[in-house]
């Protein structure tokens, strides 16, 4: 009985979460319809970011599974993006004559760019999830690094005989109709966009699948367990490697899907797109919708996409004002104080009287 | 009794030990023997030349002043620590390079003496934790929650609050473990311990902080816990009426090192280990 | 030859990520916080020092002690303002507001002095009879070019290292310090005025950041608003390759990293150059994970 119970209880702030997705995506497929187009409802400016849009959330939520639920910080999110960005869009454009249709590709370029951060995850991981705490954090910085000096560096072409690599100079000869895919630093260029919203829609509910399924099960429990005490899920049996390792991957697997969602709704792709500052912005998204908290996440990254579009009046004061309402936020949910000051300014009267602490990070 | 009589032509325990085998396991080998045990860190030795064997079903305690390296000897047995020097067999296996997690499944499970729960997650998943590698599923299953989910979670749920029922804790399942009170968590920790289903239950000073009804009833719930699942328990303990009322053999430590082995009468009346508790009359 | 002369070079640009990675260390050793916003600091020391020379004329010692005591203020007023609410708040909230900080730094400066590029002034050079400027000394017949800059980091690098280890080992206010990265509590009950000594190693470690601006500028010349943040993450992993908290392994991350980065530059490839900084600093990581000279912290059970 209790269980059912419980299982609701938990499935009930699930379901909410896909609700609003949902809900969200109807929304604004409504408004971005021809009917209500006319009413300039929906900016061109704002259809324009509804793919990186639904590209960000998918970051935030997978790097919540390693920030959140597996609770180490990481640094170097943007690389495994990137992974999945050029690996995915290399796929796509290389399949442009075998499969014309954009849909199929998208999926195959999805896919791809999952399998290749996957790759990367698993390369990354088994160095890094060795450490612990704050030296953790600075290696995947490392990597994150290493991978968008690796991918500036590479050179990718296409031609009669297949793919064809270089590393550094491009010293490729490519025969008759070949194209230059990956151009080093120049990135890649001439990007068919395949993206669409409703595929970004699709890749938000597939990753809330997997956050929510893996979380609520046995792995998902070891997981949490090595967040909330290492020594102790050791004592019981839990092997420390293997579930980091899970939780690590499967996050990198996410974001490399994401990076290649992103990639193309681009016209053009450079590896210095995914540096150490959007490292940081996924992480603030991450942050600021709280740990652990995947709708936290979904509104996070979808408010602070949109927020330096709609500060655009502020011109150049927009950044300062991110940046100013940004430590506003940290000191008001994270000081004893104003943490008090805050819950009393918002919460109802009667509830102010029992004088409950304010919950939440 | 006639333990000591018992004890004496068994060839099972080849380390000078004199701890108490009870009389019902002494034709089993020991559940747990360490031999000529010891660690160094740096050049401190913190635990040196420690024999002691355990029966199957035997309660015993391990006790000695503070510092005297009692925590060591569990961080030891379960390979939080790689000792220095020495054997330790669980059920006559050497548990030489296994990791902490290899012991527990060999069948040694232990609580903290520093709480150290999963906080934020609830009652029922801390005993389930403890469950993980009984529970048999793995991550694709979860993510798609194929059948085999649904009826190992069930089975995992009906026992876990099987073993949370043993401190009547079962209404407490949906609590997170971080907000139980201080001896709801002591305990929550021994049901975490038994759900791994140990051969042997270390437990590191159980009855800290609670007051002597509560500690009278974990004494009875020690012993339903050695007597149900026929485990033997081996404890750490200050309050002394706990481990005279329960322990049938007692090992004291100081300085690392074993001072006096016996039955609770023997050490009450150990000159040593009253020495080493009050210090010498010279001293005081 | 050239191999001597690149080591140089390195020790010299080390000097810089040295003199940054001392006041990382410094910092996190007190505070236990990640200071992203410390590369920043370099930046604005460095545009300080720029405007009292170029626009105002001064000299340039007077451009650096102006620099040092901005950013001491800088340092100290970030410290009281965004970190020091959060003190008791999880270190994911402080690292996200140091964050803040760093974005802040750069869009005000991005603001008041505009994202066109200053060219830093050749603060140490010598004027030849023929007019022209010579940076550096040739010697053995101009085999070897010995930079006055490189000379000049790498002196200020050994004097301040040997400052800082004298200040924090022989003097009051060093020890408290000591005494606070120890164990904050404990050092309140002893009678540290804990704020004070959080207040001072901001001023310190910010004094120094100022320096480091105006040296590293000294080399690399163009200014924008973002100038610090490379810098300031090279020293961040300097900090760590010589073991975070320790400042002999702030001095010696900061030096190696330099040598590093452009023997690096100079043998295997310039593009490559930070991989492979960021490599070694794994590699090093794996085999000591606490650093070179940093002492590993064994979790009590």
């Amino acid at each position: 009985m209790k269980k059912t119970l419980k299982l609701s209880k938990t499935s009930k702030g699930n379901f909410a979460t896909y609700g609003m997705v949902i809900l969200a995506y109807a929304i604004l497929q409504f408004l971005g319809s021809n009917a209500v187009r006319e009413g300039g409802l929906l900016s061109p400016t704002l259809r324009g970011q509804l793919v990186p849009i639904c590209a960000y959330v998918v970051m935030a939520l997978s790097l919540n599974l390693t920030v959140g639920i597996l609770g180490e910080l990481s640094l170097g999110h943007a690389g495994f993006m990137s992974v999945g960005a050029f690996s995915g869009t290399i796929a796509a454009i290389a399949l442009q004559n075998t499969i014309p249709a954009g849909g199929p590709r998208l999926l195959i370029a999805m896919v791809i760019g999952a399998a290749f951060a996957t790759v990367a995850g698993i390369l990354i991981g088994i160095p890094v999830l060795r450490l612990n705490g704050d030296y953790l954090a600075i290696v995947t910085l490392a990597f994150g690094e290493i991978i968008k000096s690796l991918i500036t560096n590479l050179y990718v072409g296409k031609d009669a005989n297949g793919l064809h690599f270089s590393f550094i100079t491009n010293n490729m000869r490519l025969g008759e109709g070949g194209q230059m895919l990956l151009n080093g630093p120049m990135g890649i260029n001439g990007i068919n966009k395949i993206s669409t919203f409703t595929a970004g829609f699709v890749l938000i509910l597939i990753a809330l699948f997997v956050i929510f399924n893996l979380v609520n099960s046995r792995s998902g429990r070891a997981i949490m367990a090595l967040r909330d005490n290492r020594i102790a899920a050791e004592s019981v049996g839990i092997p420390v490697t293997k579930y980091k390792m899970m939780a690590f991957v499967t996050s990198a697997a996410l974001a490399g899907s994401a990076g290649a969602l992103f990639a193309l709704g681009q016209n053009s792709l450079i590896s210095t797109k995914f540096d150490f500052n959007t490292s940081i912005l996924v992480l603030v998204f991450v942050v600021l919708g709280g740990l652990g908290r995947m709708w936290g996440s979904i509104i996070a990254a979808a408010a602070l996409t949109i927020l330096p579009e709609a500060l655009r009046q502020f011109s150049d004061y927009r950044m300062l004002v991110y940046a100013i309402v940004l430590i506003l936020v940290m000191l008001a949910t994270n000081n004893p104080t104003l943490k008090g000051f805050f819950a009393k300014l918002f919460r109802k009267p009667e509830e102010v009287e029992t004088g409950k602490g304010g919950e939440g990070k | 009794m006639s333990e000591r009589v018992k004890r004496e032509p068994t060839k099972l325990v080849p380390v000078p030990s004199t701890n108490i085998i009870p009389e019902r396991d002494v034709d089993k080998t020991p559940i747990l023997e360490c031999r000529h045990l010891g660690i160094d860190f740096g050049g401190l030795t913190a635990v040196n030349d420690f024999n002691m064997a355990i029966g199957r079903t035997e309660i015993a305690g391990l006790i000695g002043p503070n510092g005297a390296g009692k925590t060591t000897v569990f961080n030891l047995l379960t390979k939080v620590y790689q000792p220095t020097r020495g054997t330790i067999l669980l059920g006559g296996v050497d548990t030489h390079s296994m990791s902490t997690v290899q012991v527990n499944k060999a069948g040694i499970a232990r609580t903290f003496q520093n709480i150290r729960l999963f906080a934020n997650l609830s009652v029922e998943d801390n005993v389930k934790l403890g469950l993980h590698n009984h529970i048999g599923y793995g991550m694709w299953t979860g993510i798609f929650r194929l059948p085999s989910y649904w009826r190992e979670e069930r089975i995992a749920h009906e026992r876990a609050m099987e073993l949370l029922s043993i401190f009547d804790m079962e209404g407490l399942a949906d609590v997170k473990a971080g907000s139980l009170p201080y001896g709801a968590q002591r305990r929550l920790e021994i049901v975490r311990a038994l759900a791994t289903n140990p051969s042997l239950l270390l437990l590191d000073e159980p009855a800290a902080g609670m007051n002597p009804s509560e500690t009278a009833e974990l004494m009875d719930n020690i012993v339903k816990i050695r007597d149900t699942f026929q485990i033997a328990v081996l404890l750490i303990e200050h309050d002394m009426s706990l481990v005279m009322g329960i322990c049938e053999g007692i090992c004291v430590l100081n300085f690392g090192q074993i001072i006096a082995k016996g039955t609770p009468d023997e050490i009450k009346n150990n000159p040593e280990v009253i020495k080493a508790y009050l210090g010498s009359r010279k001293e005081g | 030859m050239s191999f001597l002369n690149h080591l140089i070079n390195g020790m010299g640009l080390g000097s810089v990520y040295a003199i940054i990675a001392l006041g990382y260390t410094m910092v996190y050793g007190i505070a236990k916080m990640l200071n992203f916003a410390h590369g920043d600091i370099i930046m604005v020391g460095a545009y300080v020092c720029f405007f009292a020379t170029s626009t105002y004329g001064l000299p340039p010692l007077v451009g650096v002690l102006l620099a040092m005591l901005v950013c001491t203020v800088l340092g100290v007023v970030i410290e009281r303002l965004a970190y020091k609410p959060l003190r008791q708040a999880p270190s994911l909230a402080v690292l996200i507001t140091a964050i803040g900080m760093s974005y802040f730094l750069q869009n005000a400066a991005q603001l008041l002095w505009t994202p066109n590029p200053k060219i830093f002034p050749q603060f140490f050079a010598t004027t030849n009879p023929d007019g022209t400027q010579q940076t550096a000394i040739p010697l053995f017949d101009g085999a070897l070019n010995l930079k006055y800059t490189t000379i000049v980091n790498v002196a200020a690098c050994v004097i301040i290292m040997l400052a800082l280890t004298w200040f924090t080992g022989k003097t009051k206010m060093g020890k408290a310090m000591r005494a606070c990265s120890e164990n904050k509590a404990a050092a309140q009950l002893m009678g540290i005025d804990v704020n004070a000594t959080i207040s001072l190693t901001f001023a310190i470690g910010s004094a120094l950041a100022a320096i480091a601006g105006v040296l590293y500028l000294s080399s690399y010349q163009t200014l924008v608003p973002t100038t610090g943040s490379m810098p300031g993450i090279k020293a961040f992993t300097a900090a760590v390759f010589g073991g975070i908290g320790s400042i002999p392994g702030a001095f010696l991350g900061g030096i190696l990293l330099g040598v590093i980065e452009i023997l690096a530059g100079a043998y295997i490839s310039t593009q490559l150059a930070n991989a492979i900084v960021f490599a070694v600093l794994i590699v090093t990581l794996l085999v000591r994970p606490a650093g070179l000279l940093g002492k590993p912290v064994a979790e009590k059970v």
